[in-house]
């Protein structure tokens, strides 16, 4: 590579500002878009952008920035990258950091900071953001000088993008944005030079994966846990061969939804407290874990000791530190999801070569029933009854657009969209799965949208999440970002109602809302979006089809849903995945599930 | 077997030796990964290598309170830290220094720096009623020391934590 290309024609050695220096290296990054709002410390930058080929998306709070940050990412595999000024706009970037580190979201937000000179002084707008953000980054950066700045947005960038994704924050006082530097794009080798105690692993260990091939072949009621390491190391396609070359069935966590087909006949859905009674009890009954960039979270194990106590566990993760986290594996793989599956397939097939797998159809036939014993299944509502989410969902789901994103925020409606949607294709759900922050869906179907804008976006939100975050319905109509929101409204805080209904003998404590306040149809008519309330079950299609129309702005549909509808199957937290509350329609069939 | 037991304790610390680059705030990063995550930390010692670039920090850690082997792992995921060797007592060099300020009056003044010689300690200061003195060795000859200085009374006592490092092996030794 000859400089001049390396640096995209920009002469090294050229004086500019700091602030000029920050945007030059983010279009050097190859960012198209980002998300944020100026203020006094970030000022500086805000001045270069506009010469900028880089688009700029005005947000309403730096939360949505955020979040919208994070939506592009899931959907894009890119780093989504959001600017925000020092102190409050710092703090409030706090949640969507967090959110990102949990669910390992490649993201990098550029933050203002006082002058260098008033660091420590207690200045206006001054906090102390990297100390904040230390534990929720996967590394952040205080940079003292503008010569500095292109190394610190090289390393921000590559380690975001690296090894297990994650958030980086780097943090510029206002004086290093208008000081001037001599300008100089770090080469890949300065770069590593520069961080010689990061060395992400990505190959597997040639005889872990070769053990693990083994295991694979003599399993006799084996299970492929999959999870979101697989999505971001881009292994759907490998995954599959993996799954279709040895007929093991597949479950795909909340985090890897999309990761395996859902009308694959080897696909259970998802595991965990709402999972899918056979992804549950195939798990607790499997000799054999395979588990691909999942990392035993508590909403899948259950309660730790008792999940899956007969399994032998492989476990593939970029991340040595899941290694034993949780559950001690018999077989740690560190690696890349893609490298590791697709090695780990050529090791199978050597094997094969000279001994046979053992024969699983007896399982699969078990697993099987379980799938046709327990679907999942809701009580439909009666003639001018009260709306169902489900049914709202599961004609939201029939009427979209082949390769419909969903996008949604996080309790009752996530579990449902999660449950009853049908993700078939990679990298179209986006959801807080770690962090489950409310208020996440509206920024991140934003964010989704601005990366995808090819595919309809649907957003699936609560009464409660909605009211969190919809000030930015008024960035996506002035920024004409059509996304479409489906709130699910049931008046509560629903999923809290439901533990409030179950564990709390009906005490029910602070999660009723409100029936008519706010007006849902006025305030998205307000910020400049089309508003669309049903409360019949006669009125759904219509309403759908009104939303998939329209193109030019963005869409909320007001459901009027059934506040008493619960999410089942559930683990209650802290218990054994065997004790799985069913629908009680299917109680009486319990015992299949033995 | 004692040898593993820092100041006579259970069998419960491990110490680690961790190469960080010499960065603004990677202290503060290893600390507050331990306090994030629950772990304890007994002892800690920071200073510069001999490469500037670098700083060494060596870290006795409570091993009741995680596995060794995670914290070890979540140590290593930050980007500052370069290197962790974990390092096995008897395998390798440590070295503590104390500073401690001993009541003894003129009639017993003889009898602590006697102490003090025996031990190899140094006596910094003397004043009417009080000694102030440091030594350095091993974490259990500061320990066997303090016990004796006891009966005394120990007017206000410093140790700086542990510091080690891995032994000669033979053939190094050559």
């Amino acid at each position: 590579m000859t400089s001049k290309d390396h640096m995209k024609g920009h002469m090294a050695g050229e004086t500019i500002t700091g602030a000029q220096a920050l945007i030059r290296a983010l279009e050097m990054e190859n960012v198209d878009v980002m998300f944020g709002l100026p203020g006094g410390c970030i000022l500086p930058a805000y001045d270069p952008l506009i010469e900028s080929p880089i688009r700029h998306i005005l947000v309403r709070h730096e939360q949505g920035a955020g979040h919208m940050a994070e939506g592009y990412a899931h959907v894009t595999g890119r780093p989504g990258v959001a600017m925000v000024t020092s102190g409050p706009a710092a703090t409030n970037m706090v949640t969507p950091l967090c959110d990102a580190y949990m669910d390992s979201i490649p993201m990098v937000a550029i933050t203002g900071q006082v002058g260098t000179n008033a660091i420590g002084t207690d200045a206006f707008q001054e906090c102390d953001t990297v100390g904040i953000t230390r534990s929720i980054t996967k590394h952040n950066d205080l940079v003292m000088s503008a010569d500095d700045l292109p190394l610190a947005i090289r390393q921000a960038f590559h380690i975001a993008t690296t090894g297990r994704p994650g958030p980086t924050l780097v943090d510029i006082p206002k004086d290093v944005l208008t000081n001037s530097m001599k300008w100089h794009w770090p080469t890949d080798d300065e770069v590593a030079d520069s961080l010689p105690g990061y060395k992400p692993v990505s190959k597997g260990h040639p005889r872990m994966i070769k053990e693990a091939a083994q295991l694979i072949l003599k399993a006799q009621q084996p299970i492929l846990y999959v999870g979101g390491g697989v999505l971001k190391a881009r292994a759907a396609t490998a995954l599959r061969e993996l799954a279709e070359l040895t007929g093991i069935p597949v479950v795909t966590t909340l985090m890897a939804r999309g990761a395996f087909p859902d009308d694959h006949p080897l696909c259970l859905g998802m595991p965990g407290m709402h999972g899918t009674a056979a992804a549950v009890t195939a798990m607790q009954k499997s000799d054999l874990l395979i588990a691909l960039g999942s990392r035993f979270d508590d909403r899948v194990t259950g309660r730790v000791n008792a999940f899956a106590p007969h399994a032998k566990i492989i476990h593939v993760d970029i991340d040595p530190a899941e290694q034993g986290k949780v559950r001690k594996p018999d077989v740690p793989i560190v690696g890349d999801c893609r490298l590791v599956i697709e090695e780990m397939i050529k090791a199978i097939n050597d094997l094969l070569a000279d001994q046979k797998q053992v024969d699983i159809t007896p399982w699969r036939s078990r697993v099987s029933g379980w799938q046709e014993q327990f679907p999942l299944t809701y009580e439909p509502s009666e003639e001018g009854g009260v709306l169902k989410p489900q049914y709202c969902l599961e004609q939201l789901r029939d009427s979209a657009p082949e390769g419909t994103i969903l996008v949604s925020g996080v309790g009752q409606h996530q579990m449902w969209a999660s449950q009853y949607w049908k993700f078939n294709e990679p990298y179209t759900w986006v959801n807080s799965g770690g962090l489950g922050t409310m208020g996440f869906s509206v920024p991140a179907a934003i964010g989704a949208k601005v990366g995808r804008p090819d595919k309809t976006v649907w957003a699936v939100d609560g009464d409660g999440c909605f009211q969190m975050t919809a000030q930015e319905l008024v960035t996506a109509s002035l920024e004409r970002i059509p996304v479409k929101i489906a709130i699910l409204n049931n008046s509560y805080l629903g999923m809290v109602r439901q533990w409030q209904e179950m564990f709390y003998e009906e005490r029910y404590s602070e999660v009723y809302l409100s029936q008519d306040t706010p007006n849902y149809v006025k305030w998205a008519e307000a910020m400049g979006c089309v508003g669309i309330r049903v409360d019949d079950e006669s009125e759904v299609a219509s309403a759908i089809d009104k939303a998939n129309s329209i193109n030019d702005r963005p869409v909320v549909v007001d459901f009027r849903v059934d506040a008493g509808e619960k999410v089942f199957p559930m683990v209650a937290a802290g218990q054994s995945n065997d004790d799985l509350m069913l629908h009680p329609s299917q109680n009486s069939r319990r015992e299949f599930l033995r | 077997m004692n040898s593993a037991n820092p100041y006579g304790t259970a069998p419960t610390h491990h110490m680690l030796s961790v190469l960080v680059q010499n960065k603004p705030g990677v202290l503060a990063r290893v600390a507050s990964l331990f306090a994030r995550r629950g772990y304890n930390i007994f002892s800690l010692a920071v200073a510069p290598t001999d490469d500037p670039e670098f700083s060494r920090i060596s870290i006795v850690v409570d091993v009741e309170s995680a596995p060794l082997e995670q914290i070890v792992k979540q140590l290593f995921k930050l980007i500052e830290v370069v290197r962790i060797s974990e390092l096995d007592p008897r395998k390798s060099v440590e070295r503590e220094l104390m500073v401690a300020t001993i009541r003894a009056t003129p009639e017993q003044r003889g009898q602590v720096v006697e102490l003090a010689n025996i031990f190899e300690g140094k006596i910094l200061s003397v004043g009417q009623d009080a000694i102030i003195l440091s030594m350095d060795g091993s974490p259990e000859k500061l320990d066997d020391f303090s016990d004796l200085l006891r009966q005394y009374g120990i007017i206000e006592s410093q140790r700086t934590g542990r510091v080690a490092l891995p032994k000669l092996d033979r053939a190094a030794k050559k």
